[in-house]
């Protein structure tokens, strides 16, 4: 189990995280905006309409620390939320912090370290941009910055939150379809959050990343959804890569073990 | 239609986008990297195995082999990180769980064992030093062989990680094809004759390692068969069981028929590296492979707690 959360505190400061509540998100990409301005991320290469409603950023990625999605779901007209068969869903998307974050397992260098209040993050200045923590992402969040080599995600604002304020894209929405705050209050303000809309009716509605006992062993940055995770594109069961590790090595190390003993063999077959 | 709006009727996702990101890695650099450094590995071990046999002109070219492979996948790793220097940062740490700061330190035990023994062999000083130094080499060469199947299965790409138990093996195999059939290329006839059986026997493992691995049945394995993968793959087991054919009816009396067998069981296990980069690749590209069996092991895991709680 520890190989897989590296350097998570256990004792002293409790561990933050973000609890995005996609019921409340009007779309307004304040956060998007937010995030950019505050740590000073480039535009995305080119502006572009992507024809994906009124998506135009489309995906996280080294330039895109918060995205939203927005997903028109063709739905029957007599359901609740839906407006001439059409239903809006609104979803402002993150890097997860994941508790074991297959990002920060694989990196080679140490870039990728986990921060006092449990984040995960990029030191720049380390970052050799191997591009290992982008294929080893089960969320496809980390992503090279194609010009400059090193990899790039969010951060959770870790300057602002050293010095006690929250990170920006929660501070600027509108809605507090962001929140930031300790992650086992986040969890029970959650869970009471769900049991609101299921009592409305939203039979969709869900956690998504909020068991500790998932495949990343819980997400530092979770969310209510109100549609299956893929909708909003979104893995329905990722797992942390390196879980498999040992089991990796054990044949690994047999396979080397099979290279040398059939060399002898080839040798002993014909010693002249 | 551009891709990115298709939608299929088994699943949804977001305008049909990939959910993982494609690797960054060049194909060239990483595919070359992983088969050079087997060739390099596999070598160092056949040039062990020639030095303790008594068998010179193969112990140069394997060890000669070894050391030029070694460095042109090292120069492949540092060309894919860009800036050189860059590359020092990977000696900064040792991380057990990252294979690639593994493989960093396995690479700098073996590059200097590598370039030692072929240098007191080539210029015939410190003779007992060197083979000690081949002896280290072969040895950390069954690491550098190998260690490459676990840097690529410890990921997200779905047709890496799925066939994470078999790697090993189909990399293993396909190191000693190429070791062997470059050394059966390079050393006399009398003298070759380990390096066709060990081009022969890797061969073998490698082509019945990647048939089990490309028909394991999971859905990931269908990038496989497909697009360039496909071809690729298709490629390499035509030239690598050519090659072994070759090498096994004509390559004891001919030394034509054992370099051309030779340099074609080496290509058939570059295109297999190549291919297995591909598929990869392809399979970060359709979140298909994301998320059905992410769905199917969802499923499954709901019937079972019926079966958990009586087993307790
Ligand atoms: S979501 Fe990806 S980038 Fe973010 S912590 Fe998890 S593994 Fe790392
Ligand atoms: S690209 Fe940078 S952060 Fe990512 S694994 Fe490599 S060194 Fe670490």
């Amino acid at each position: 189990m520890s190989v897989t959360s590296l350097g998570m505190p256990t004792v002293g400061v409790p561990r933050k995280g973000f609890f995005t509540d996609t019921s409340l998100c009007i779309g307004c990409k304040a956060c998007e905006v937010a995030c950019k301005e505050w740590n000073s991320v480039p535009a995305d290469s080119n502006l572009e309409l992507t024809g994906e409603s009124f998506d135009n950023t489309s995906a996280l990625g080294a330039d895109t620390w918060r995205h939203v999605a927005f997903i028109e779901k063709q739905v029957p007209a007599t359901d609740p939320g839906a407006h001439d068969g059409v239903k809006w869903l609104m979803s402002s998307d993150v890097c997860k912090h994941c508790t074991h974050a297959a990002c920060l397992d694989v990196c080679p260098t140490g870039a990728l370290f986990r921060t006092e209040p449990g984040t995960v993050v990029v030191q720049q200045d380390i970052c050799n941009g191997c591009g290992y923590c982008v294929s080893a992402c089960p969320y496809g969040v980390i992503d090279q910055r194609k010009d400059d080599g090193r990899a790039f995600k969010c951060t959770m604002c870790y300057d602002r939150l050293e010095v006690g304020e929250e990170p920006a894209c929660a501070k600027a929405c509108p809605t507090k379809s962001i929140q930031y705050g300790e992650l086992d209050e986040l969890r029970e303000r959650a869970d009471a959050r769900l049991a609101e809309l299921h009592e409305r009716g939203e039979a969709g509605a869900q956690l998504y990343g909020r068991d500790p006992e998932n495949g990343v062993g819980g997400d530092g940055a979770f969310f209510l959804l109100l549609d299956e995770p893929e909708t909003y594109g979104l893995p329905p069961d990722p797992i942390v890569t390196t879980r498999d590790l040992p089991a990796m090595w054990k044949r690994a190390a047999g396979a080397a073990a099979g290279l040398l003993a059939g060399a002898a063999l080839v040798f002993w077959g014909g010693r002249k | 239609m551009s891709p990115r709006r298709r939608r299929t009727e088994e699943f949804t996702s977001y305008y049909g986008r990939p959910i993982l990101k494609e690797p960054t890695w060049e194909a060239l650099d990483i595919a070359g990297y992983i088969f050079a450094g087997g060739l390099a590995g596999a070598s160092s071990i056949l040039a062990a195995g020639a030095q303790h046999t008594g068998r010179p002109r193969l112990e140069r070219a394997a060890k000669l082999t070894a050391i030029t492979a070694i460095s042109a996948s090292v120069a492949a790793l540092v060309h894919d990180l860009g800036r050189p220097e860059r590359f020092l940062n990977m000696l900064r740490v040792a991380k057990p769980t990252s294979p690639m700061s593994v493989g960093s330190w396995i690479l700098s035990v073996y590059g200097p064992l590598a370039g030692a023994s072929a240098a007191a062999d080539v210029l015939g000083i410190f003779p007992r030093a060197g083979k000690a130094a081949g002896i280290g080499a072969g040895i950390a060469g069954s690491a550098v062989a190998t260690y490459t199947a676990v840097l690529v299965s410890d990921t997200a790409v779905p047709t890496w990680h799925d066939a994470h138990a078999v790697m090993p093996f189909v990399f293993a195999g396909s190191a000693a094809a190429s070791a062997g059939g470059i050394g059966a290329a390079l050393s006399p006839l009398a003298e070759a004759g380990p390096a066709r059986r060990m081009a022969i026997g890797g061969a073998a493992v490698e082509t019945a390692m990647s048939f089990a691995m490309e028909r394991s049945g999971r859905l990931s394995a269908e990038t496989f068969h497909q697009g360039r993968a496909g071809t690729l793959l298709r490629l390499s087991k035509a030239l690598t069981v050519g090659g072994a054919v070759g090498i096994a009816l004509g390559g004891r009396s001919s030394r034509a028929v054992s370099a051309v067998g030779g340099l074609a069981v080496a290509a058939g296990s570059a295109l297999l590296r190549f291919g297995i980069f591909e598929a990869g690749r392809a399979s970060t590209l359709d979140p298909k492979y994301v998320v059905v069996p992410q769905r199917e092991r969802l499923a499954a895991r709901q019937e079972e707690p019926a079966k958990a709680d009586t087993m307790g």
